[in-house]
């Protein structure tokens, strides 16, 4: 008898290179596509209404696409693991599919349901198709650790195979004579259920600026291509005032819901390219988004606490302040910063940004003014941006927070200039933020900084009709810089107190920067084991044949501490390569370690 | 034997169990390793201080459980030299605070061998409050570097002023021999600095003390016409005049070796002193080797005052927007420029500023670039004329404009090869 199968949809809301999909069908006698919804779950949950919208969007398409092929989508009401066994005997199933989820999360519910269904003699298929790219193999690559910066992540790219090919989409003659039984009560018992349902107040709800689906994302993807082929410009294009407006070209959603493929994007991208510019190869920087977001899987994958700061090995730990006044203001768009609280606005309505201005908010709300920690920041991402997955938004925030993955941070992004240079005209603001429209361009920036005569001429008086700016913008960052410079105590090569030049990026393939501050909450003495842990982080790195690391030891006994460095450097086993160390002491002075080599044990 | 005993401790996660581990042994040498465990047990106090120094505190504490010996060398005063006091409270700090009864065992047990001290405070004015409860029962000991460190909001600042003053003097009246001092973002007055003077004239090396807004430039010139030793200082540009450059290149002072000035605008509009050329001579005449390090948090309008003349600044930092006019007058007046930071600029690209700069900054060697625009070409010609001294060199990839000579492509090999090693712009990542 032919097997009956589940295809378990999660992510990958498409038909179009499904793998896990064509397995379910594959000589299958009857095929049921579920999705699980926890109606509990969606009232007290932190999504926000467009995400929801957005998903339902992509299940309605989901399911009239099915109905094509004669079948039906199921939307089962429960949590998987309490349903499947009931499932899995009413319906006689034998094999289970469905796509592979890279998250720790994802891998542990995973495993559990795996188990479940063998245990109910179900065979169960998973095939990876919501990454480019085996993550397993790029780390297994990179010796067994997440690779920690894009450049390395890029190298690794280069020498791995490229993606497999998408397989082509489910249609009726793949289908054959598979089968998916209908009852008559379907839609009742197993439709996708409306926002009211779920208990959202839809009163008043403005349509969807990003209508979710698989059609509108193949929709899009050729518009996309089409405007590329069309500037036959393959670089990243460069912001003006109008890529701050969501594009009807504009994929990312789509990506994170799989409603499209990355790798029917990947290759459809390095088609065009190849007809356009006639050569064969195009450069890596063509697939900038699709790697960002492969950089971040990658690094998630075996990390479940990437999403915070605690216990998270890759994550610097910052001393934070706790505000959840100053962060309410932040997400309510009340900053005061009419630049901040439009990119805020239009998230809160459209559900997306553009990258440069989730920058300049991330930012804003981290090193550059509030200090608040990127958990926060990345917890009311999570709540409205429709395209915030797990890996890639703790990732995106832990880098323009500077947590991680070893970043400059010299440099914080205005919250006035950054967007005057955006859109001098201030179109954008007074598109999300009506209350200003009367300012002149000159002021619309700063408002607070207009006359008495301008904000009476607006009809917007600040502090009355719009908030006063919630910081001082320069005596903040002066504070941030400054403190971000205790926590990665940086560079320069001059002595002492403040480094100008927080430049820790220079991880070129023959010189590297890292550095290293050491007792930074731990403090109470230099641990040699904290050592070890960081030198087997740089380990990766260590096919650079010179790196300069500068380990910051404040407040320490000098010779003490210099020497306990050394030794642990030596039990971690790091000097393979030849390499140059200095150690920065901040308050009592820096001591250049080439004047305590001779000091040294003698592997040194 | 001792590296490789120490390198046990720490390649075991669970170090003191280890310990108490072998330390059960030693009660019981009835078990087969009897002779190891009596060893165990004597180990001199040097050996233990040693390896005490490689453990944390907790395990520390930990250990000094086991035996009369250990408990001994757990309070040997080598161990006790240096301490970091983390002040916050749970409701504005993510971070552990240090334990009460620890704070309490430390001022009763060994504030007299403390000499490293500093405070980490988070952004509430109860911690700053405990810090000073803390500085003044420092009756009786000698400290000889001080921190006093806000990690979030300067807390300090929200003290009143007096509480702030008589806890810091407490310090200073008490450590003869303080060399080092960080105390930033703090209300510290003329009158306390007076009596840092009138304590530590002789040891004082390093002074830390920007965005103090209770000392006045005749506060700052009193400490450096008394303390000769001072070799690092820090400070906002109001503080900053002639007679205190004059007096830190005095014969009887040491060589200068590093001076920062922040210079930060309070309200929009506002007008700033300048510096006589020939007191900036005097200092590099006394100290031709000082950096002079210069942080710039202005608006645009208010640059008026500065690089008009040559000023010996090594490192520059512009945390605002600055104007190709000033980029330009800098590239004219900075001779001795070592690192520069550009965090933003206008809409025009930077060229002929930082050709400029290539040809008169002769010891350029470091510079970070954020929000503005170069063109491709121009920033090729940059690096070539800089050359391998660019130590460091760090572009967001969007300052570069591609023109018709390089692409964003091909612009990594070209300063690749300038530089003698791969080069690539800073990323940001798109998502």
């Amino acid at each position: 008898m032919a097997p009956n199968s589940i295809h378990w949809f999660r992510k990958g809301l498409r038909l179009h290179d499904n793998p896990a999909l064509q397995e379910a069908v594959r000589g299958a006698g009857t095929i049921r596509c579920v999705y699980f919804l926890d109606p509990w779950f969606a009232g007290s949950s932190n999504l926000g209404v467009n995400r929801w919208r957005f998903l339902l969007q992509c299940l309605d398409d989901l399911d009239s696409n099915l109905r094509k092929l004669n079948s039906r989508l199921f939307v089962i009401r429960g949590q998987p693991a309490n349903v499947f066994p009931r499932l899995f005997k009413e319906w006689e199933i034998s094999r289970l599919t469905f796509e592979y989820d890279s998250e720790p999360f994802g891998k542990e519910r995973d495993a559990a349901i795996k188990k479940l269904a063998m245990e109910a003699g179900v065979e169960v298929i998973i095939k990876i198709s919501h990454t480019l790219y085996n993550l397993d193999k790029i780390i297994e690559l990179n010796g067994g650790q997440p690779p920690l910066t894009y450049k390395r992540f890029q190298t690794l790219i280069s020498r791995m195979d490229p993606p497999e090919m998408p397989v082509e989409t489910l249609s009726s003659a793949f289908m054959g004579c598979c089968i998916t039984p209908v009852s008559e009560d379907h839609s009742e018992k197993y439709g996708v259920p409306s926002l009211e349902e779920l208990g959202f107040d839809t009163e008043g709800l403005p349509s969807a600026v990003w209508p979710g689906g698989e059609t509108e994302a193949l929709t899009r993807i050729e518009r996309h291509l089409e405007r590329k082929a069309w500037v036959a410009n393959f670089e990243r294009p460069r912001m003006n005032a109008n890529s701050l407006l969501a594009s009807p070209t504009g994929l990312s959603p789509y990506l994170r819901f799989g409603c499209l493929s990355c790798r029917l994007f990947y290759f459809k991208l390095t088609d065009l390219y190849r007809k356009v510019k006639k050569t064969s190869t195009p450069p890596l920087s063509l697939y900038g988004q699709l790697l960002w977001r492969e950089f971040f899987y990658t690094a998630a994958t075996t990390n479940p606490r990437f999403d915070k700061m605690e216990g998270n090995p890759i994550c610097v730990r910052i001393p934070w302040d706790k505000n959840p006044e100053a962060l309410a203001k932040w997400a309510e768009a009340k900053t005061g910063f009419p630049w901040i609280d439009a990119i805020m606005t239009q998230l809160r309505q459209e559900g997306w940004i553009h990258h440069l201005a989730r920058h300049a908010v991330a930012c804003f709300l981290t090193r550059g003014d509030l200090w608040i920690s990127w958990e926060e920041g990345m917890k009311v991402f999570e709540e409205l941006l429709l395209d915030a997955d797990w890996s890639v938004n703790a990732g995106s925030w832990m880098w323009l927070s500077c947590s991680s993955f070893f970043q400059q941070f010299f440099h914080c992004y205005c919250p006035v200039g950054f967007g005057r240079r955006t859109d001098p005209n201030g179109d954008f603001i007074r598109r999300y933020l009506p209350v200003l429209r009367g300012f002149p361009a000159k002021y619309i920036y700063d408002p607070w900084n207009a006359p008495d005569s301008v904000q009476a001429a607006a009809k917007c008086i600040i502090g009355v009709h719009y908030p006063k700016p919630m910081v001082n913008h320069a005596e903040a960052s002066r504070l941030n810089i400054e403190r971000m410079k205790q926590i990665y105590q940086q560079l320069s090569r001059y002595r002492g107190l403040g480094q100008v030049l927080a430049i820790s990026s220079g991880l070129e393939l023959h010189h590297c920067y890292i550095c290293y501050s050491l007792p930074l909450n731990s403090s109470w003495d230099i641990v040699p084991r904290k050592f070890s842990q960081f030198f087997g982080l740089l380990s990766q790195i260590l096919h650079y044949a010179f790196i300069s690391v500068y380990i910051n030891l404040p407040h320490q006994d000098g010779n003490i501490s210099v020497y306990i460095a050394l030794n642990s450097c030596i039990s971690a086993n790091v000097f393979v390569l030849r390499k140059k160390f200095w150690l920065i002491n901040t308050v009592t002075g820096y001591f250049l370690l080439a004047s305590y080599i001779k000091n040294c044990p003698s592997n040194c | 034997m001792k590296r490789r005993l120490s390198r046990d401790i720490e390649g075991s996660s669970s170090s003191c169990e280890e310990l108490m581990e072998v330390c059960k042994r030693a009660r019981h040498p009835s078990e087969d390793s009897g002779d190891l465990a009596s060893n165990w047990a004597w180990i001199p106090q040097e050996v233990l201080l040693r390896i005490f120094q490689y453990l944390p505190l907790l395990d520390r504490a930990f250990a000094s459980q086991v035996c009369h010996g250990w408990n001994q060398a757990f309070h040997m005063p080598e161990l006790w030299r240096c301490f970091e006091f983390e002040l916050t409270q749970p409701a504005s700090s993510y971070l552990k605070a240090t334990h009460p009864d620890l704070i309490k065992q430390i001022i009763k047990r060994h504030s007299n061998h403390l000499q490293y001290v500093s405070f980490k405070v988070d952004s509430s004015t109860e911690s700053a409050e405990a810090a000073c409860d803390i500085l003044s029962q420092l009756v009786n000991c000698s400290l000889k570097t001080l921190g006093l460190i806000s990690t979030a909001r300067p807390s300090f600042m929200e003290l009143p002023k007096s509480h702030f003053i008589s806890a810091l003097t407490v310090v200073f009246v008490n450590s003869k021999s303080l060399s080092s001092l960080k105390i930033d973002d703090t209300p510290v007055d003329d009158p306390s600095l007076k009596v840092l003077v009138a304590n530590n004239s002789d040891t004082l090396k390093l002074l830390k003390m920007s965005s103090c807004p209770h000392v006045s430039p005749a506060g700052i010139l009193c400490v450096a016409d008394q303390c000769h030793g001072l070799r690092e200082l820090a400070l906002n540009y109001h503080l900053l005049s002639d007679e205190l450059l004059l007096a830190l290149s005095s014969e009887k002072h040491v060589h200068l070796e590093h001076l920062r000035i922040d210079v930060v605008s309070e309200n929009p509009g506002q007008q700033f002193h300048t510096i006589k050329k020939s007191s900036w001579d005097a200092m590099v005449r006394h100290s031709p080797k000082f950096n002079l390090v210069m942080y710039f948090f202005l608006y645009e309008e208010e640059f008026g005052p500065f690089f008009r003349d040559e000023i010996p600044v090594t490192h520059l930092y512009f945390g605002r927007s600055v104007s190709k006019d000033v980029l330009g007058r800098v590239g004219m007046n900075c001779p001795r420029l070592v690192e520069l930071v550009v965090c933003a600029n206008g809409l025009r690209p930077l060229d002929e500023e930082l050709i400029r700069i290539a040809e008169r900054c002769k010891q350029l060697s470091a510079i970070g670039l954020g929000e503005c625009e170069v063109s491709c070409s121009a920033f090729v010609e940059f690096v070539k004329m800089c050359g391998r001294r660019l130590s460091q060199l760090s572009i967001m990839e969007e300052v570069l404009i591609p023109d018709h000579k390089y692409s964003l492509d091909e612009i990594h090999w070209e300063v690749s090869k300038h530089l003698g090693r791969v080069w690539f712009p800073d990323m940001m990542p798109t998502w």
